[in-house]
């Protein structure tokens, strides 16, 4: 198993700190519109997002490169783009369902989260709250789990 | 190169309806930092402080800091800088949120407005390309509508900052509004955008903010955040209870103004506390940009009386303002009152403490209930509602209201029962139990303000070190140093609360390493006295003379009633010569040639 970048939402506050840490490590400055990490607010609702490239393990991304610019790193399992091999033809942008990958204009790349190379991702070291961690196990999931185990335990039927 | 800052003003003219791009002044920007430094010398040096607020000839700056959009810590803020119609000094109204931040990404440190346009106007900003729009389908909307309207005809990540109908029919103390619930509350600011018929500024920006050393950058913001989550009020406290965490503090220690400043402990402060707030209406909390702290306070209102609906708010200013103040301890009340002076855009200090000192005028038969079309005694939760929303409105009693409660008590012949300095309501601490704090509330630029100078942080609270709040001793020191580093935090663009955490050292590091400068902790200190000095001038050059460093007879005169602090006025006669000196200033409260030299202002 390998580490993600695993995300409780509740546990974020809409500080948007993952978007300045990302992009200003990855881009020399503090502008949340390069940034590989979204944290979306909604104002209305008081709810908060936060999401990033999952590193899918059959990413569609790579599939799609013409180049052969993406690749997946067997020990860690971080999809990189390799920037020498990348053309900017932007084919990984449409080919993404979730929207994780981008071009960047200034350097005529693709450019994406490649968990700061697998080293400790700089998002979660500056994450405020928790909400963001890097580990193998997914303990959020695992803490929802445990939250539905008690309520079964307890015997409530609802969730 | 500088970093922090970018090097852009905006300058828009409403009444030519005209926008340019020109260079920021380094020069002066080395001096005066950035945000309340900067906007205010840039007003200072292009308005006559003797405008009349509401003229085509009065500015309205909007102002970021160099570390606002970065990850400092608590780097989401902006200085509204504008001429108060209300108080009549240099006013600068703080914000946070997202739209100050947006401004920087969008590549620039300050918006300038000029003139006043012939009919309702918006004006979005889209990195450089600026549009100056008409706004007759939003003028008369709340905040909230026109934020909507401005998402789905501009940009869906556009942020916003606009006024509400408060704004517009220049209730004197109108707020500017921005991310929905994010206020530049106090001084007014609001009725100034209003004059100028401007509704809101959208701006959408894809740029960055570079900083000059970004290793040494990341270190101090490294060490600022491990600081602010080592203390425990800014990592406790107020994540969990929000600003209202001192409901039940300040009660205890007797400086809960209560019913318009006739008494300092409220019976009822456990009803209207944080801790009442957490475990009944809150939903969660919520942060500005950047911010490890989080202490908005997300609420659902579901109550029979109110239609159901979530906001922001109270904190507590407003739960003082709108509850202790106006006798009220109903919870649900208080923060449908908070929802409306959102909704409407309005400083719920002002708003509230007007409410309150037209409560103690009715009570005591000086206004009659024909003027107001209800009674308004002390403790009712629903005249108070009512009150707000026609003070927002400006309807019926509502028009005297949105007076402020000076020009209120004037009206009826009753100046002393408004509690206020030059104009301006008190925030939620009495004078006369916190002599440093009495003495901030006299001197400061925007009259009385707990965010100048918050000696409340060592007299009560004892952060960095207990005062003891009785005494007069060292008070003028301390309140100088609080007002001259709080200076600092509003130009740099940092949240004042982080201050409960870090000190000067830590924002020295993140200055010098964002812009390059190699600023020591004197300079900067420097920098907040210069921009102290400078906000006076202004000031007695618009004719505040000194004689209203001044409190309300109540503080000065009638000693307190009860409570641990029973007896205790504000000793301001001792206080107010010794901090003049302490400041270098004549005797008359007039800064001297050779002060203003020391200081590169003259």
């Amino acid at each position: 198993m390998s580490k993600r970048i695993r995300i409780e939402p509740s546990k974020c506050i809409g500080c948007k700190t993952c978007e300045l840490a990302c992009s200003f490590k990855h881009h020399g400055m503090f502008a949340p519109s390069l940034s590989r990490i979204y944290n979306e607010v909604f104002l209305e609702e008081a709810s908060f997002v936060t999401v990033t490239c999952q590193q899918c393990d059959d990413p569609w991304c790579a599939r799609a490169c013409p180049s052969g610019a993406i690749v997946k790193h067997p020990d860690t399992g971080v999809v990189e783009v390799i920037e020498e091999k990348c053309v900017g033809c932007r084919t990984c942008v449409s080919a993404c369902p979730f929207g994780m990958i981008k071009y960047v204009e200034y350097k005529q790349k693709a450019d994406k989260c490649n968990l700061c190379g697998g080293d400790y991702p700089e998002c979660v070291a500056f994450c405020p709250t928790g909400c963001l961690t890097f580990e193998e196990e997914d303990a959020p999931l695992r803490t929802k789990i445990l939250n539905y185990v008690n309520v079964v335990k307890e015997g409530r039927l609802e969730v | 190169m500088f970093g922090g800052w970018i090097g852009n003003v905006l300058r828009i003219n409403l009444s030519k309806m005209t926008y340019a791009f020109e260079p920021l002044n380094y020069e002066w920007a080395k001096l005066y930092l950035g945000g309340r430094g900067l906007g205010s010398k840039y007003f200072m040096e292009e308005v006559d402080p003797t405008v009349d607020p509401f003229s085509e000839d009065n500015k309205l700056i909007l102002a970021p800091g160099p570390l606002t959009g970065t990850y400092g810590a608590a780097n989401g803020r902006y200085m509204m800088i504008t001429k108060s119609p209300l108080t009549g000094t240099i006013a600068c109204s703080n914000s946070g949120g997202y739209f100050p931040a947006e401004l920087k990404y969008a590549g620039i440190d300050l918006v300038i407005i000029e003139g006043k346009a012939a009919h309702p106007v918006y004006v979005t900003i889209y990195n450089n390309q600026v549009a100056i729009k008409d706004a007759s389908k939003i003028w008369g909307k709340t905040s909230d509508e026109a934020e909507d309207y401005l998402h789905s005809t501009f940009h869906r990540d556009a942020k916003i900052a606009s006024i509400g109908p408060a704004g517009e029919k220049q209730v004197l103390f109108a707020a500017i509004m921005n991310d929905k619930h994010r206020a530049a509350g106090r001084s007014g600011v609001g009725a100034v955008m209003g004059s100028k018929n401007l509704k809101a500024i959208a701006v959408r920006g894809t740029l960055g903010v570079k900083v000059a050393d970004r290793v040494k950058f990341r270190e101090a913001a490294t060490d600022a955040f491990r600081a602010i989550k080592e203390s425990p009020v800014t990592s406790a406290g107020l994540p969990a209870y929000g600003t209202a965490v001192l409901v039940n503090v300040i009660n205890q220690n007797g400086l809960l103004p209560t019913r318009n400043f006739q008494a300092d402990v409220f019976e009822d402060a456990e009803k209207i506390s944080g801790e009442t707030l957490a475990s009944t209406l809150l939903v969660r909390n919520k942060a500005c940009m950047s911010c490890m702290i989080g202490c908005a306070r997300v609420t659902k209102l579901v109550d029979p009386r109110y239609k159901a609906q979530t906001g922001e708010g109270p904190e507590y200013e407003t739960i003082f303002a709108l509850g202790s103040d106006c006798g009220v301890s109903d919870l649900s009340a208080i923060t449908k009152a908070n929802y409306l002076c959102n909704e409407y855009g309005m400083d719920p200090i002002s708003a509230g403490a007007t409410v309150a000192c037209a409560m103690e005028m009715f009570e005591k038969g000086i206004i009659p209930q024909a003027d107001i079309g209800m009674p308004l005694k002390f403790g009712d939760a629903d005249a108070m509602v009512k009150m707000i929303e026609l003070a927002g409105k400006k309807e019926g009693f509502g028009e005297k209201l949105a007076l402020g409660s000076y020009r209120l008590a004037s009206l009826y012949g009753h100046p002393e029962f408004s509690m206020t300095v030059k104009k301006q309501e008190f925030p939620a601490y009495d004078g006369r139990v916190a002599q440093g704090m009495a003495l901030e509330y006299a001197t400061s630029n925007r009259g009385a303000c707990h965010v100048r100078g918050y000696m409340i942080s060592p007299e009560i609270m004892g952060v960095p070190e207990k005062l003891d709040p009785y005494t007069t001793e060292n008070k003028a020191f301390w309140t100088k140093t609080f007002q001259d580093v709080t200076a600092v935090v509003d130009s740099v663009g940092m949240c004042l609360f982080t201050t409960f955490a870090i000190n000067i050292n830590h924002i020295t590091n993140l200055f010098t390493a964002a812009t390059g400068l190699n600023y020591t902790q004197n300079d900067m200190m420097k920098a907040g006295e210069r921009i102290y000095n400078i906000e006076r001038l202004f000031n007695l050059k618009a004719g505040i003379d000194p004689s209203q460093d001044t409190l309300p007879k109540r503080l000065l005169e009638e000693p307190v009633k009860e409570g641990p602090a029973k007896g205790m006025v504000a000793k301001l006669s001792e206080l107010l010569p010794e901090y003049y000196k302490e400041r270098g200033w004549g005797s008359d409260g007039v800064p001297t040639q050779e002060k203003l030299k020391e200081l590169n202002i003259a």
